[in-house]
């Protein structure tokens, strides 16, 4: 049997994550060993506030396929009220991309405390599934590339 | 240009056995900037730090990077050796290849891969890193410990010891908490008020202590070293100052059917009333929703009859201001109400009743001096039955999923003090599981159950009803796998505790965080056990998690320990990963103060000169002592003038850049 | 007119103000554009008819800026007083040196519309007592009806005066009935790849020439952050698209919750993008989640986005929505 190893697509995904929770919830799933797929990288920011949508435009701008944002649950910031701004930018920037016909599932934020380094895990494996099957992201890069 | 030096750690086979280390080392040379890369087993050894300090030296490096644990486990040994080489401890960036990379991926291709893309995000970022230096500021060298319980009494005591001032502040009348309410403790049967009593009499006496009892925290503001808060001092309508304590005001007082909260509601008490006979302060309270004079205006009793002019009808609410550097909660708790547990018929049975008052019923002191009495008709009961683990342990939502951890111990104690004081008392107890971790814990329930003779039936209790004047406890022993119906002549509910109502309200003042119920989250749960995450925030007792008397000494000592440590300090190094405004790009628009949660930001008009710009502007100006680093701000800004450093704009954006390229 | 003016001379003559801030008439029969009238220099070219669309409060932040100059006044239609509101909120003004005038408005002529409306060359337009506009061409005068060719903005406003020192009251007119929403659920309604397809042809017509953040209340920053090389946003060069593709979105994710959906950057679009369904967007979109919520109403309440309920929708509201 034939294994097509060189056209599987594998998507480049960024998560951010808050270091006081989903930074030590990934730390965690790697404590843990529970195994999620490479493609995803993460970027360490204090707290998901500290995302600028302009980052995660950013990112699809460059070439990712996915991105994710996770932080403290609501009522658990390590700054307090962090995370309440950052769910009020995320779904007014997610219904914007949404707005413009980029898909939904590119998008996410997911909240994951300290301890759900499982839980961590399984988000990244279910994101990237998502993203997997959506295939490459070209829609924001040829935004405005129409002859 | 930055010299950039890179360093691969192995951490033993942690790494290298899914990584191949060299080859990410090698990847480095690739990356503008590096002009140093090598891999190494332990970087976080001694060898591996002094070959950083030489690579540092040797090759002239800027800034390193390494990739290895998490930054949250060794970036700031790296950043102390970049110190101890002569860099910037700033100039440190890690690369997380061990919890995000090789404990997470089993392929070495793919891992290996991965390492090297986190490796120049890494780099990216350091790329861009601009040596920090932490601010300082002074410390208020006073401590307020919020609660006055045993708990609270402990910390104050030791960090007045040490030196410094402490404010304890008490929403009752009197310091003393729950221990004071107890008859004896496990497992030496130790009176409480004969080892609380003189403690509470120490504090008063301390002249480093200062008691705001009968008062709540009203707003805390500030930051660690610097808190301002404000506390309300409850009107009392006595004045503290002038009352003696004598109580012929209690003894005249004709409002006599106010509920004793000290007993539990087991008897009353007068409107005007001193808690109990220890009291501290020793000093009257009026409860205004009891006093005739205060409710109707006539009466005047008590004014008439003090000696000492105390009593002030007119006296109102009080709110003082006082600076401090540290904090303790200890906030304490209280046992959980009752009323989702019909089936108990705690609300319908007088014979029913709870562990703490079982508590105050067996104290000399108490509402029965002391005899075992029951409710209803003031009989001695000859059958007792004690219902372990309500509310605790629970999957329901009116349960606690959490142990109680106090309950076995106590009921074991008030099983044999029962035989003790009436040998021809039937006593069993109904439990789950016995839980005895402690010293001298488990012989304390043996002799319980060995030498004096107390029934544990392990099983749980589903009804407690009443049939022809006679309380029947419906239960079912697992052992003997049959159901038990029994009468009872008192029924003894060993009820979960929880945290104290105020507990969240003094919680999101102090900026602490909480847990699912309510108790104060510690900033690390093995290795920070007295801390709140929040900076000059330390927890002592139950409001952290339940505990027995000696554990929440223990901790009460642990959290005053820190809190010496704290005020010990003349000035605070900050954290230097601030937010920053560029007067020159700031607005002055105001957004940012809105989501700011420290009140960081101030706005000043003031000359700003840049180039072809010299006017007075209104702009953005950050307390970086107060600022923690969240970075809401900086989004809130939409010129990009509000960045933080450590995680500015560019840097991120280069580390997505890295990562998508 | 004439009220205007004469209110004018009155505020020039006991020295309450010193310069006026208004519109002066232009090379075409409906050119219109701001301008700074003096006591010393007078009223010349002064006007304020059915083509003075632009909205006037964001020149008052330079202009309440001058030292020792004296008190500006400012004509503000209603819809102006919103984006003024929303200025003093962020201390982009300063009151103390303005006096506003409210002026009346009933819709605004858009003379593109006037242009398609007529099929040919217009010479030159004039408005008359009622509805009738007369509209010179080289076929001859024709005659178009002003409410057919409003500004979009115009067509849905509901605005009225919300601050000012004193007001010329407005001749009771009909209000519009058009929905502020209809055009941004009627795209809503489309599939992914419908969406996609319009504002990629859309948003490809920019040309970048920047009119419409120029011209935006909202968008005053002292230096742009598309502006400021330091940024890591804006690269001239042409190897970097992130500014080029993005500026749109960012743009109104910065003026979300601050925009008073004043219309001005679809007005003067030369490439004619309906910048304004990007705002209109947020706008439906925070007063479906966070509440009702009218940027400029006051100078106090915080904006929904630097703002926050604990029980706020989570951002997968998104994901659930209605749409195809």
């Amino acid at each position: 049997m034939q294994v097509e190893e060189s056209k599987e697509f594998k998507p480049t995904i960024v998560a951010f994550c808050c270091n006081w929770c989903s930074y030590a919830g990934a730390d965690l799933a790697g404590s843990s060993r529970i195994s999620y797929p490479a493609d995803v990288k993460i970027v360490r920011v204090p707290c998901s506030c500290r995302v600028n949508p302009l980052f995660i435009l950013r990112a699809f701008e460059r070439g990712a396929d996915g991105v994710i944002l996770c932080g403290c649950h609501p009522g658990d910031c390590h700054y307090s009220t962090g995370n309440y701004y950052a769910r009020r930018r995320m779904t007014m920037l997610f219904s914007m991309l949404d707005y413009m016909g980029i898909e939904r599932e590119r998008t996410r934020v997911e909240w994951v405390s300290a301890a759900e380094g499982a839980k961590f895990a399984a988000t990244m494996k279910d994101f990237i599934e998502t993203v997997t099957k959506l295939g490459e992201n070209r829609k924001l890069r040829d935004l405005r590339c129409k002859e | 240009m930055q010299k950039i030096g890179v360093f691969v750690c192995w951490c033993g086979s942690n790494i290298a056995a899914t990584v191949d280390v060299k080859a990410v080392a090698e990847s480095a040379y690739d990356i503008p900037g590096v002009v140093y890369a090598t891999n190494y087993q332990y970087m976080c050894s001694e060898n591996g730090q002094s070959l950083i300090k030489n690579a540092v030296k040797e090759y002239g490096l800027t800034g390193i990077v390494v990739a290895s644990c998490s930054p949250r486990m060794h970036e700031a040994t790296f950043r102390k050796t970049a110190q101890a080489a002569g860099l910037n401890p700033y100039m440190v960036e890690i690369a997380n290849i061990r919890e995000q990379c090789s404990w997470v991926h089993k392929d070495m291709d793919t891992a290996t891969a991965k390492a090297k893309v986190l490796l120049r995000t890494a780099v990216s970022k350091l790329t861009l890193d601009q040596p920090l230096t932490a601010g300082t500021s002074p410390v208020t060298k006073r401590a307020l410990v919020i609660g006055g319980g045993i708990a609270g009494i402990q910390t104050a005591l030791d960090i007045a010891d040490a030196g410094y001032k402490v404010d304890i502040v008490e929403k009752k009348p009197t310091i003393g908490g729950k221990m004071a309410q107890l008859d004896k403790t496990f497992p030496t049967l130790d009176c409480a008020a004969c080892i609380l009593t003189p403690k509470m009499v120490d504090v008063s006496a301390n002249e480093n202590i200062n008691i705001y009892s009968y008062s709540e925290v009203e707003s805390v503001s500030g930051f660690v070293g610097n808190f301002d808060v404000k506390i309300r001092r409850k009107a009392r309508y006595v004045k503290e100052d002038l009352c003696t304590g004598c109580g012929s005001c209690m003894a005249k007082c004709p409002s006599k059917k106010a509920l004793n909260e000290f007993n539990m509601g087991l008897n009353t008490r007068t409107a005007i009333y001193i808690p109990f006979a220890q009291a501290i302060p020793n000093v009257a309270v009026i409860d205004p929703q009891s006093c005739i004079k205060l409710k109707t205006g006539k009466c005047g009793l008590c004014q008439k009859i003090c000696e000492a002019k105390a009593i002030d009808y007119e006296q109102k609410d009080e709110i003082i201001e006082e600076k401090y550097g540290a904090i303790v909660a200890a906030t304490g708790y209280n046992p959980i109400k009752l009323d989702k547990f019909g089936e108990l018929g705690y609300d319908l049975y007088p014979d029913v009743i709870t562990s703490l008052e079982y508590e105050r019923l067996m104290n000399a002191a108490g509402p029965t001096k002391g005899h075992v009495l029951r409710p209803s008709d003031g009989k001695e009961p000859k059958r007792i039955i004690f219902v372990q683990c309500v509310g605790s342990r629970g999957q329901s939502c009116r349960d606690k999923s959490y142990c109680s951890k106090i309950c076995c111990m106590y009921t074991a104690k008030h099983a044999m003090m029962t035989k003790d004081h009436y040998p021809d008392t039937d006593v069993k107890v109904f439990y789950i599981d016995v839980r005895t971790p402690g010293k001298n814990f488990d012989e304390f329930y043996r002799r319980a159950v060995e030498e004096y003779g107390v029934e544990y039936i392990k099983g749980q209790v589903g009804k407690i009803y009443e049939e022809d004047g006679q309380l029947k406890v419906q239960g079912s022993d697992l052992l003997a796998n049959k159901q038990l119906t029994l009468d009872a002549d008192l029924v003894v509910l060993a009820v979960a505790i929880e945290p104290d109502e105020t507990a969240r309200k003094v919680a999101t003042m102090l900026t602490a965080s909480m847990d699912t119920n309510d108790f104060f989250t510690e900033a690390h749960a093995k290795l920070r056990p007295v801390e709140s995450p929040t900076a000059g925030v330390f927890l002592s007792g139950v409001c952290q998690g339940p505990k027995d008397v000696p554990e929440t000494v223990s901790q009460a000592s642990a959290a005053a320990a820190k809190v010496i440590g704290l005020l010990s300090k003349d000035e605070l190094t900050g954290n230097p990963c601030v937010a920053h405004a560029d007067p020159l790009l700031c607005n002055g628009c105001s957004q940012c103060a809105n989501v700011c949660p420290y009140g960081a930001i101030t706005y000043v008009e003031e000359e700003v000169r840049g180039v072809g710009v010299r006017e007075v502007r209104r702009f953005a100006r950050v307390n970086e002592a107060v600022c923690q680093g969240c970075g809401a701000c900086t989004v809130t800004c939409p010129s990009g003038a509000m960045d933080l450093k450590g995680f500015t704009n560019r840097q991120i954006m280069a580390e997505v850049d890295a990562i998508c390229k | 007119m004439q009220r205007i003016i004469d209110k004018i001379q009155e505020l020039f003559a006991n020295d309450t103000v010193d310069r006026v801030l208004g519109w002066k008439t232009g090379e075409f029969s409906w050119e219109r554009t701001p301008h700074v009238f003096t006591k010393e220099g007078g009223l010349d070219g002064f006007v304020y008819d059915d083509f003075c669309g632009a909205n006037l409060s964001k020149y008052l932040i330079d202009e309440s800026a001058k030292k020792d100059a004296g008190k500006v006044l400012v004509l503000l239609k209603p819809c102006d007083t919103y984006s003024y509101n929303q200025l003093i909120k962020e201390h982009r003004v300063k009151p103390e040196n303005i006096y506003v005038l409210a002026i009346p408005c009933r819709g605004k002529v858009n003379v593109d519309a006037v242009k398609a409306a007529v099929g040919t060359t217009v010479l030159a337009v004039e408005e008359t007592e009622g509805d009738d506009l007369k509209v010179k061409t080289f076929r001859g005068e024709k005659i178009v009806n002003r409410n057919d060719v409003l500004f979009e903005k115009c067509q849905v406003c509901q605005k009225t005066h919300q601050v000012y020192d004193e007001i010329i009251e407005a001749e009771p007119y009909e209000r519009p009935k058009k929905d502020r929403f209809a055009e941004v659920e009627a795209l809503e309604a489309l599939s992914p790849e419908e969406r996609y397809e319009f504002w990629r042809t859309q948003l490809s017509k920019c040309i970048r020439c920047n009119a419409c953040r120029n011209v935006c209340p909202a968008c005053n920053c002292r230096t742009c952050v598309f502006d400021n090389a330091k940024s890591g946003v804006a690269t001239k060069a042409n190897t970097d698209d992130f500014e080029e593709n993005m500026f749109h979105i960012i743009r109104a994710f910065h003026v979300a919750g601050r925009c008073t959906d004043c219309g001005e950057c679809s007005r003067v679009c030369p490439q004619n993008i309906p910048l304004h369904l990007l705002n209109r967007k947020y706008i439906k979109d925070m007063n479906t989640y966070y509440g009702e919520y009218q940027a400029g109403e006051d100078a106090e309440t915080r904006g929904p986005l630097t703002n926050f309920t604990k029980e706020d929708v989570e951002p997968s509201i998104v994901y659930g929505k209605g749409g195809k």
